[in-house]
C-alpha cells in the first residue's frame, strides 16, 4: 500500500461537534407495515474502530445500514455523522457505503465507474484523479483500470464495489457483507484493504455472517436479532458475558434418540445437529457426564472439549432455527 | 414427457402478466384499431374538407353549392373556420385566399367556381370550350392527400347532375341542336311544356332545401367519368416535391422509433434499482430530481441525434429537401425528443421491471402510432380516430414535420405543435418525478 492517509481534517471546528462520534445511532425506530425491522438501537461507532453487526437474516441490519446512508427514513430515532444529522451534506461526505449488491455500471471501465462516483460525491479535477488512482491501487486493480467493469472476476468486482464506496474518501465507511461470494484469496485482499483503512483512520461499521471475519476485523461486536441489540462489546466480552468462564462439551452418541434426550436435558444442554451440546464450568467435570452417559446405556462416538467462541455467542442468543 | 412440458410452460405463461399482454392484448387493440379505420362498421366517415368559392353566383352555381353542401362526405368551406364566435363575420373565401388556405394545409381541396360558369354549367366533356363559352370550376389540391381531390371531384359531378336538372335538360337540348339539327316546332313545343312541368316540380324540392336532405336523394352514385361539370385540377402545395410522402413516413416512423428508443433508454433506471446502483447514487449528493434531470437531458439528445440521422438518410437516399428546413427541422426535432424522452421517463418510473416495461412500451406505442398517424396518414381514418390521434405524442409531430417540410412554413407556424409537445413534456416528466418518489426513500 502505498497511498498516504486517505482522511481528511474534520468539516467543522466546533470543540463539541469534535467531540462527537463518528456515528451515532439514537433509539432508531423504522416499521415496514406491521414488521418491526428496526425496533429502538442505539450505537456509537468511535474513531478509528471497526464494529461489527452481526444478525441473522431478516434481523433488521440492513435496514440499520440503510437508516444510516440516508436510504430509509426512520420512523423516530436519530442518526448523526460527526454531529451532523444523516442526510446533511456534511453527512453524506463523511460517509462511504459499500452496499451487498455489486452496484456499478456494468459497462464502463473500473476507471469510469471510479469517476462517476466521485464526481456524484462532488470530485473533480485534479483531486478526483488523485482518488482514482489511490482506490484502484487500494483495491489491486491498478493494472485493471481499462477493463469494463462486467469483464471482472467476481472478487475483482467485488474490490471495485468497494473501491466506488470510498471514492471520496470518507471518514466513516459502513461494509454491508463486502466477502460474499469471493474466493478464500480475494477475501484475504479484501481484509487486508480493510485493515489498511482502519490504519488511515477510517471509523467502520462492517456487517457479515461470517463470524471468523468479525473475530479477526472487528474490536466490537453488536449482535442484532428482530430488530434490536441484543449484545455488544468486544469479541472476550460477549464470550464472557455469556459462557463466563465454562467450556463447551459436544458429544456424539449411539443410542435411541429419546435416552439422548433426556440425557441433554439432564444437563441443561440442547441437540445441534445431531450433537448434545452442554457446558461445564471445570473441564474435570466431563468425566461424570461422559459416566452418566454410560449408565444410560448411550454409546460415546466422539467427543469435543472447546473454549466458546463468537459463533457460539451467536447461536446461543439468537438460537438455531432457520430465519428465511 | 410432453405434458409436464406443457403444463410448466402454461403455469409460467399464466403468471407472467407482460407476457399476457403481449400475448392477448395487443392482438385485440390493433386488430380493432385497424377493423375500426378499414372495416366501415363506423359511425363517422372520414369528412373531406373543401374550400367553395363561389365567383360566379348564378342560380346554376348557387344550386352546385347547395347540391356539395347536401353531400355528407364533405365539409364545405366558404369562409375561414374560427372557432370565436364572431367567425361568421369572417370574409367569404376568394380564389387567393382559398389557395393560400390550401398550402397553409387547412383543407386538401379548393373548388373555385368562375364568373360565366352559370351561361354555360355543363359542358359534356368539352372543358372550357372557346367555342360554347364554357369554362372549368378550378379544382386546387393539396398533393400530399391523394384521396381528398378525387372524392372531391366524383362528387362534384353528382352533385351537378342533382342539383341543376334543369340546366341539365337545357344543356342537353342545345347540345342535341346543336350536334344534330333544329327541333321541330311541336318537339320544341313538347319539350318546353316538360321543362316547366320539371321547373314547377324543382321550385317545390327548393322550397324544402332546408330540412335535412333524404337518403334517396344523397344515395345516387356518382361515377369516374369525366363528367358533365368541366373541372380544371391545379396542386398548388407539393407540386414540385420529388417524393411527396417520404417526409410523411420519416416523421411517422421516426416518431415511433424514437418512442421505442425513450422507453428502452429510460429503462436503464429500472436496471439500476435492480442492481442497488440507484440507491448508492442516491446516497452520494445526487437528488432524485438531479438524476431524472439528468436522464431525460441525455434521452433528448440520443432521440434528437436518431431523428438527425434519419432526415439525413432520407436527404441522401430519398432527396427530402432538409438543408433549406433545418431551423424547422431543428425545432421540431428538440421539441418531439424532449416530449419522448419525458414519456419515455413515466414509462420506467411507472413500471417495476423491466419485462413490464417491455409489454407496456409496446403496446402503448404501438397503439399511438395506429392511431396518432405513423402508420398511416390521419386523413385515412375516421373522424372520431383522428380526433383521438391528437392525443399521441405522434400526431403533433408529424403535424409539425408536414408542416415544415411538405407546406414549408416558417418557424413560427410551428407555435400550436411547439407549444402542445413542450407542455406534453413537461407534465410527463413531472409525473414521472412524482412516481419516482417510491425510489427516493423507503
Amino acid at each position: 500500500m502505498n497511498a498516504t492517509s486517505m482522511t481528511e481534517a474534520p468539516p467543522h471546528s466546533s470543540s463539541s461537534l469534535l467531540e462527537s462520534f463518528p456515528l451515532e445511532v439514537v433509539s432508531l425506530a423504522k416499521h415496514f407495515g406491521q414488521i418491526k425491522a428496526v425496533d429502538g438501537i442505539s450505537l456509537e461507532l468511535r474513531g478509528g474502530e471497526c464494529l461489527g453487526l452481526l444478525g441473522p437474516n431478516g434481523a433488521g441490519k440492513s435496514t440499520l445500514i440503510r437508516s444510516i446512508v440516508g436510504r430509509v427514513i426512520p420512523d423516530a430515532g436519530s442518526v448523526s455523522v460527526f454531529g451532523f444529522p444523516a442526510n446533511t451534506s456534511e453527512a453524506r461526505s463523511a460517509l462511504g457505503w459499500v452496499p451487498q449488491e455489486l452496484a456499478l455500471y456494468p459497462r464502463l471501465t473500473c476507471s469510469e465507474n471510479l469517476a462517476a462516483f466521485g464526481r456524484y460525491h462532488g470530485l473533480s479535477g485534479g483531486k478526483l484523479q488523485e482518488s482514482i488512482a489511490w482506490c484502484l491501487d487500494w483495491a489491486a486493480l491498478a493494472d485493471r483500470a481499462g477493463d469494463l467493469a462486467k469483464n471482472l472476476s467476481g472478487g475483482m468486482k467485488r474490490r471495485l464495489n468497494m473501491a466506488a464506496g470510498i471514492i471520496h474518501r470518507p471518514r466513516v465507511v459502513l461494509m454491508d457483507e463486502p466477502t460474499v461470494g469471493v474466493d478464500p484469496q480475494s477475501r484475504h485482499r479484501i481484509f487486508e484493504m480493510i485493515e489498511a483503512l482502519r490504519n488511515n483512520g477510517a471509523s467502520i461499521i462492517y456487517t457479515t455472517h461470517y463470524m471468523e471475519e468479525a473475530e479477526r476485523l472487528c474490536d466490537r461486536v453488536a449482535i442484532i436479532d428482530h430488530g434490536r441489540i441484543i449484545a455488544q462489546g468486544s469479541n472476550e466480552d460477549l464470550v464472557h458475558g455469556v459462557f463466563a468462564s465454562r467450556s463447551q462439551v459436544l458429544a456424539h452418541f449411539a443410542g435411541p434418540p429419546e435416552v439422548i434426550e433426556a440425557w441433554v436435558e439432564r444437563h441443561a444442554g440442547r441437540l445441534v445437529e445431531g450433537a448434545a451440546e452442554c457446558t461445564i464450568e471445570n473441564s474435570t467435570l466431563i468425566a461424570g457426564l461422559l459416566d452418566d452417559a454410560a449408565r444410560a446405556g448411550l454409546e460415546l462416538v466422539d467427543v469435543t472439549l472447546r473454549r466458546p467462541n463468537l459463533e457460539s455467542v451467536f447461536l446461543h442468543l439468537t438460537g438455531r432455527e432457520l430465519r428465511d | 414427457m410432453i405434458t409436464p412440458i406443457v403444463r410448466t410452460a402454461i403455469v409460467s405463461l399464466r403468471r407472467d402478466r407482460a407476457a399476457l399482454a403481449m400475448s392477448f392484448i395487443l392482438p385485440i387493440a390493433f386488430f380493432s384499431i385497424f377493423a375500426t379505420i378499414f372495416g366501415g362498421r363506423h359511425d363517422s366517415t372520414p369528412r373531406v374538407n373543401v374550400i367553395v368559392v363561389d365567383e360566379d353566383h348564378s342560380r346554376a352555381s348557387i344550386n352546385l353549392v347547395r347540391g356539395l353542401q347536401r353531400e355528407d362526405s364533405l365539409v364545405v368551406l366558404t369562409r375561414p373556420q374560427s372557432k370565436s364566435k364572431r367567425a361568421e363575420f369572417l370574409p367569404e373565401y376568394t380564389a387567393a385566399t382559398a389557395e393560400a388556405a390550401i398550402k397553409a394545409g387547412d383543407a386538401p381541396v379548393a373548388l373555385i367556381i368562375p364568373h360565366g360558369f352559370g351561361d354555360h354549367p355543363i359542358s359534356f366533356g368539352r372543358d372550357s370550350d372557346p367555342a360554347s363559352g364554357s369554362v372549368s370550376i378550378q379544382l386546387l389540391n393539396d398533393s400530399s392527400d391523394m384521396i381528398a381531390p378525387q372524392m372531391v371531384a366524383g362528387l362534384l359531378q353528382k352533385a351537378g347532375m342533382t342539383s341543376m336538372p334543369d340546366v341539365m335538360a337545357e344543356q342537353g337540348m342545345k347540345y342535341t341542336e346543336q350536334f344534330i339539327g333544329g327541333l321541330t316546332p311541336e318537339q320544341r313545343k313538347r319539350m318546353n311544356i316538360n321543362l316547366e312541368q320539371m321547373n314547377g316540380y324543382l321550385e317545390k324540392l327548393r322550397q324544402r332545401e332546408n330540412q335535412p336532405a333524404t337518403a334517396g336523394a344523397a344515395s345516387t352514385k356518382a361515377d369516374s367519368f369525366t363528367g358533365p361539370v368541366a373541372v380544371q385540377s391545379r396542386a398548388v402545395v407539393g407540386q414540385n416535391k420529388r417524393n411527396p410522402m417520404v417526409s410523411f413516413y420519416a416523421a411517422g416512423v421516426g416518431v415511433m422509433f424514437l418512442l421505442f428508443t425513450a422507453s428502452n433508454s429510460a429503462g436503464v433506471l429500472l436496471d439500476e434499482a435492480e442492481s442497488g446502483t440507484l440507491d448508492r447514487v442516491l446516497s452520494s449528493h445526487v437528488t432524485m430530481t438531479t438524476l431524472l434531470a439528468g436522464k431525460l437531458t441525455y434521452n433528448t439528445l440520443l432521440a434528437f441525434t436518431q431523428l438527425t440521422v434519419m432526415f439525413l438518410w432520407a436527404s441522401s437516399v430519398f432527396k427530402l429537401d432538409l438543408s433549406t428546413h433545418i431551423p424547422g427541422f431543428v425545432v421540431m426535432g428538440l421539441c418531439t425528443a424532449f416530449a419522448v424522452a419525458a414519456f419515455g421517463m413515466l414509462l420506467a418510473s411507472i413500471c417495476r421491471t423491466r419485462a413490464q416495461l417491455g409489454a407496456l412500451s409496446t403496446l402503448l406505442i404501438l397503439t399511438m402510432s395506429a392511431v396518432g398517424g405513423s402508420m398511416f396518414p390521419r386523413f385515412l381514418m375516421p373522424e372520431a380516430m383522428q380526433k383521438a390521434g391528437l392525443w399521441t405524442i405522434n400526431a403533433w409531430a408529424i403535424d409539425g414535420f408536414t408542416k415544415v417540410f411538405w407546406y414549408d412554413l416558417p418557424v413560427k407556424d410551428l407555435w400550436q405543435q411547439v407549444s402542445v409537445l413542450l407542455a406534453v413534456g413537461i407534465v410527463l416528466f413531472a409525473a414521472a418525478r412524482r412516481i419516482a418518489r417510491r425510489w427516493e426513500f423507503a
